[in-house]
């Protein structure tokens, strides 16, 4: 593996015990590399194996307790959770972003990027809990959409604030004076100019924050609940199914069935979570943003 | 001075971050105010965690109504957190770091004798690493048990593999990916001078990495580890998943069934919800709030630790 040890011979013990080491550490860390990637391919392939046996026409047309029956009312929640809350999130998370990039650069700037920074690293089970406490007893919302949505929406704010701060700041400088040279206001810099430049950026976060909020699990089980049926439209007092809970809950079931219903969620899941990830990780090069 | 409204409304959105952190925050301590009073400093110190009785009548305990036998302690479930993220980072940190050098040294050195028509490795490869933290929580959990448990299950003399050790490998392969792209990317920023002296110097290539370039990027590694701590404490769906759901027992070895903070919460809130006092609720909230501090706590040092050394030192 390592071009400079084979071109000489080694002559004494001591350089001969460390060309060895050398070569035990290299394998040491190709090991090492395996041992990571490993359980990535096959968490892939095990789910995409059960997951696509378990598919079947009625899996989609058809809806389900969440342990038998169909994904249908699964697949409509949790299209509907992250929708709602990509609504309350992306323009909360694109103005922060606006905010902390172009009027950002002092103490208060400083202050929002280190408490966004404490929200980021706060276990998502501590916002469930919260918005359970909040929405769910203190507003008596019950299980609910919006309860749901909004404790998503909290959750992948501050990823949004993060990657639409990065995505302006790459934008010159040059542009924003050219367009005030022009004698245009503000917020038609922001939005003609800066925000159309940095278009990919801000694509890009929601798709992120969108990848986020099909896999989370602990903030929906007690602000979400369950549904058997399909939404009928009330946003409080009705819970909702969600893709998610039918791994959760199927696991804990002892049919076959269950579990090739939990099997064909999660490839679902997991589907739109790397595509969406690898697709960005793709047109986007090499860019720090999560 | 001149009220400008965009810019104005832009602060008002950004300022609903800190609003909702501090409404967490706020909302969780107000709600757990009587469990403060009610279970005190034994909170932090008891091993016993137990509803009560939701069936017969609340009973006056300490000045206050809660359920006939009820206490709490999160003792067991503190000890379980605090084994599970330690173990996980003894099997994480090796592994990252081996992946780390791996990506950064050899697989370029690979790469030049590669055919043409092969596609670059490392970025393929770093993106497998990096892949490996955006798969959500729940499908570890269910690959932990599909396939992690049975393994495990064959090592231990009872055959059940649901325990510390399932919970840890999984946190361990959780948190790898975050402690081994801090370090790629250090590794990456040391100075080409420093590698290429030591080569000079008649180093062997791992020699060059090991004892040269290593220690150079020993603090951002650090701060990558406590970042990855972090993560690790609040992880609650594949930890609840494979973890066996201890419950007022201490572990007494690598295969005793516990429980996270995290998981705790998410697997009783369902039992806790009976209690006609709401005590239970509440003690949960407590729960919450601890592990709010303390993950608080571990990312604030990991943020103190990566700002101070987030550059390579250059060494003059």
């Amino acid at each position: 593996m390592s071009a400079t040890v084979n071109n000489h011979q080694p002559r004494s013990a001591q350089e001969i015990r460390r060309v060895v080491t050398s070569y035990l550490g290299w394998t040491a860390c190709a090991v090492a590399l395996l041992l990571v990637i490993g359980p990535l391919l096959d968490i892939v392939g095990v789910v995409a194996v059960n997951g696509l046996s378990a598919f079947s026409y009625k899996l989609f047309t058809t809806t389900g307790t969440g342990t038998s029956g169909g994904l249908l009312n699964a697949i409509e929640g949790t299209f509907i959770i992250t929708l709602g809350a990509m609504c309350f999130a992306i323009p909360i998370g694109v103005g922060a972003g606006i905010y902390l990039s172009e009027y950002g650069n002092n103490k208060l700037g400083n202050t929002i990027r280190f408490l966004s920074d404490v929200l980021t690293g706060t276990p998502s089970i501590v916002l469930g809990y919260f918005s359970y406490v909040v929405f769910v007893i203190t507003l008596g919302w019950k299980f609910s959409v919006l309860a749901a949505a909004i404790t998503i929406a909290i959750l992948i704010v501050p990823y949004l604030a993060r990657i639409t701060e990065l995505a302006l700041r790459q934008v010159p400088v040059s542009m924003r004076e050219a367009g005030f040279a022009l004698g245009a206001s503000e917020p038609a810099v922001v939005f003609k100019i800066i925000l159309p430049g940095a278009s990919s950026g801000v694509i890009t976060g929601a798709l992120l924050a969108l990848a986020i909020s099909v896999g989370e699990t602990a903030p929906l089980i007690y602000t979400a609940g369950w549904s058997s049926s399909l939404w009928r439209g009330h946003l409080t007092h009705e819970p909702i199914g969600y893709l998610t809970y039918v791994i959760w809950t199927a696991f804990q079931q002892p049919t076959s069935e269950a579990h090739a219903l939990a099997f064909a969620s999660a490839f679902l899941v997991m589907l739109v979570v790397l595509a969406i990830n690898i697709g960005v990780r793709l047109t986007v090069r090499r860019t720090k943003f999560v | 001075m001149k009220i400008r409204p965009f810019r104005l409304s832009m602060l008002a959105l950004s300022l609903l971050i800190p609003a909702a952190l501090g409404a967490v925050v706020l909302f969780l301590l107000i709600f757990a105010g009587p469990a403060l009073g009610f279970n005190g400093l034994d909170f932090f110190s008891q091993i016993n965690w137990n509803f009560g009785d939701f069936d017969n009548d609340p009973v006056l305990t300490r000045g206050v109504m809660v359920p006939d036998g009820a206490s709490y302690g999160i003792l067991v479930f503190i000890v379980g957190t605090l084994l599970s993220s330690g173990i996980a980072i003894l099997i994480a940190v090796p592994l990252s770091i081996g992946a780390a050098i791996c990506l950064a040294e050899a697989i370029p050195v690979v790469e030049r004798h590669l055919p043409h028509w092969c596609p670059p490795l490392r970025p393929v490869l770093s993106m497998l690493v990096e892949l490996v933290a955006v798969v959500p929580s729940i499908i570890f959990g269910l690959w932990g048990i599909w396939v992690l448990i049975p393994i495990i299950g064959h090592l231990t003399p009872t055959g059940n593999g649901y325990g510390l050790l399932a919970a840890s490998v999984v946190l361990a392969l959780m948190i790898t990916p975050i402690i081994a792209t801090t370090l790629l990317d250090a590794l990456m920023q040391v100075p080409k001078e420093n590698r290429e002296s030591a080569f000079a110097l008649g180093a062997t290539h791992f020699e060059v990495v090991s004892k040269a370039m290593l220690p150079m990027v020993r603090a951002t590694l650090i701060g990558g580890i406590v970042l990855a701590l972090g993560r690790a404490l609040g992880e609650t769906m594949a930890v609840a998943m494979v973890s066996g759901g201890g419950f007022n027992i201490l572990p007494t070895s690598l295969f005793s069934p516990i429980s996270t903070i995290a998981s705790f919460i998410v697997t009783n809130l369902d039992s806790a919800e009976g209690d006609p006092t709401n005590m239970a609720i509440r003690s949960l909230a407590e729960v919450a709030l601890m592990l709010f501090i303390i993950t608080l706590a571990v990312n604030a040092a990991a943020k103190l630790l990566t700002s101070g050394a987030l550059n390579v030192r250059n060494r003059k």
